[in-house]
This record gives C-alpha cells, structure tokens and sequence, in this order.
C-alpha cells in the first residue's frame, strides 16, 4: 500500500515515482474545512470524536479555507447558502476535494420537491469528488467517502488528469 | 386569572368596533379576531392593564387562510385574488397565569398590520418571518426586511398558497 510497508534493516534507499510519492503526501493528510451544515454535521462531530477518530486518516479541521484540502458538504445547502459554500470553495488553495455528505447535498433530499429554498445537489454550484449516501450516513459512511477519495488521489497523476 | 370570555368584554367595552368577535366553538383556543389597524393598541391595552398584564408573546405566526378566489393557470400553478391573510398573537401573563389568541386578518391584496414591535420585543423577528414568508406588512416595524430566506429573494413569499418557484436563482436552477 505505502511508501513504508517494507522494514528498514538498515540505512537505505527508497525507490519510488514522484507521482506516488506526492499522492501519499497528499491522501495521508487531507485537513478538512472546519464546516457543518445540518444534522450531518453532528454525524462528521462523531467521526472526528475519539470513537471513529478521523485524526488517524490525517483528517484534522482547519478554521480557514485558506488551510484546508478537502470541504465535506455535511448538510441542506439552502440557496442562501449555495453562494457562501461556493466562495468558501473558490477560497481553497488547489489541489482541493469535495465529499458531498448525505441526501440533502447530494440531491436535496427530503426537500426535493417542496424544499423552495433547498438546492437540489451542491453538485450545481461546485464539482463532487465522493457523495457519500444516508440521511445522515453513519460514521462508518463518511470513512468509506473518505477512503474512496483517498483511492482517487492514490491513482491521481501529474499529467493527466484523473477521473 | 381571566377567561376568554371576560378578557373579550374588556376589550369590547374599551374598543367597541375594533374588536369584531370571540370565536369559542372552535376545536383550537378560543381566539378574540380584532381589526388590523387597532392591534397595536389593544395588544398595548392588554400589557399594560394590570387584570389582564398580558407580558408574554408566547408565538406571532402569519397565516395564508386561502380564502379567496382561486384562479387555475396552466400547468398546474394558481392564482389567488381576493380573501385575507391572518396574523396570530398567542399571548400569555406570567402574572396571572391566563393566556388568549389574538387573530387580525387583513386583505390579501393590501396586507397591512400593525406592528407590536415596540410591547413585546420579540417581536421583531416573529414579523419579519410573517413578512419573509407571507408577505404580510408591519406598519412601523424599524426593520422589515427578509429575516429567512435571501435578501434579494425576488420571487414573493413561498407559504402563500399560490406561490410559484422560480426557475433560476443567481444561476443556480431552483427545480429538482
């Protein structure tokens, strides 16, 4: 998996691509934006909580956008807020990754029909890296989104972009 | 301690025309119906009386009662003309432990009431929300401005019963 799953028996050298090497750096320390929404919001409390510990994946929140490589999207974007969710977004240094948490961001959820004031899918106003799906999902959902985005940077490449 | 009954011949007895009715029969609270343009002294009147000290607004909630003439457009959306948007006061006495609704409906229309803002300060936001989502207007309100949804939101009031969505807003579609 790692750089490091091999013993040092002695001093020696690592051989390994860049690419690989700047991949690991990055999916091992994702800081997320310190940013809750809704009801999913307390669920992503949990996870970062000592039980699930999130900390162990390198996800630490981060009070400014400016700091931080990865927004989970944990909760109802209202239309009022779509327009600060986007700033904050446009605030992230790049390279910078989505996860939309639960059925509000990922399609609006519950108020997909009569929710006059919900966007249906934050996916309208920025790119989604991993929809994470439940309303709201368990700890356990947001660490397999986490793990699939750690899988899409792990194959990320220098020159060609990824999918 | 007063009941509905005794708060309401108060009032008469004070108000004459400007409060209409006690409605008792009713399967909710009985609730006195007062004209739009007197509440503010009325609701004045029940704070300040030391029998009734009314000094908990306990709820202000604006009311879309659908009342009017409906009007059937295409594909499905509807228009409403005429009947009356309600705004509803559930006051209570800490003092005296009684509480009484107060209904003022006004016309759809030309929806004017005004406002207790300045007996109960709480009430600033409650009529913001009636006004946000109804569209009803508070006269001397100090700042009646959209309290929940955008301040640039320019499509109407979403609980009134003919409420259409928009299609857009800022770019973003509204629609599922």
């Amino acid at each position: 998996m790692g750089l490091l799953d091999q013993q040092f028996t002695k001093e020696s050298i690592v051989v390994t691509k860049v690419e690989d090497l700047l991949n690991w750096a990055r999916l091992s320390s994702l800081w997320q934006m310190g940013f809750g929404l809704a009801c999913c919001a307390i669920e992503m409390m949990a996870t970062s909580a000592s039980h699930y510990d999130f900390d162990r994946f390198g996800v630490i929140p981060r009070p400014s956008p400016r700091q931080s490589d990865v927004i989970i999207i944990s909760g109802t974007v209202t239309l009022k807020m779509a327009i600060r969710i986007k700033r904050l977004y446009e605030q992230m240094p790049d390279p910078k990754y989505v996860i939309s948490m639960g059925s509000c961001s990922n399609c609006g959820g519950p108020y997909w029909e009569h929710g006059y004031h919900v966007l249906k899918g934050v996916d309208r106003v920025i790119p989604v890296d991993v929809y994470v799906p439940g309303c709201p999902p368990r700890p356990e959902a947001l660490l397999e989104g986490l793990l699939k985005l750690q899988e899409k940077i792990r194959n990320e490449s220098l020159v060609k972009k990824s999918v | 301690m007063k009941t509905p009954e005794e708060v309401f011949n108060i009032l008469k007895e004070k108000f004459g025309d400007a409060v209409v009715e006690l409605a008792a029969s009713q399967p909710v609270d009985p609730y006195i119906v007062v004209n739009p343009k007197e509440v503010d002294k009325i609701c004045q009147y029940l704070f300040d009386n030391e029998e009734l000290s009314f000094n908990n607004l306990m709820n202000l909630s604006g009311v879309d009662d659908s009342n009017g003439k409906v009007i059937a457009g295409q594909n499905g959306d509807k228009t409403i003309e005429g009947g009356t948007l309600s705004v509803y006061y559930h006051i209570e006495s800490t003092k005296h432990k009684h509480k009484i609704v107060i209904k003022a409906s006004t016309p759809r229309e030309n929806p004017e009431v005004n406002s207790v803002e300045s007996i109960w300060r709480h009430a600033d936001w409650h009529e913001r929300e009636a006004y946000d989502l109804v569209g009803i207007i508070f006269l001397n309100h100090p700042n009646l401005t959209r309290i929940l949804m955008p301040y640039d939101w320019d499509a109407g009031h979403p609980l009134r019963k003919d409420y259409k969505n928009p299609e857009f807003y800022h770019g973003m579609k509204v629609p599922y």
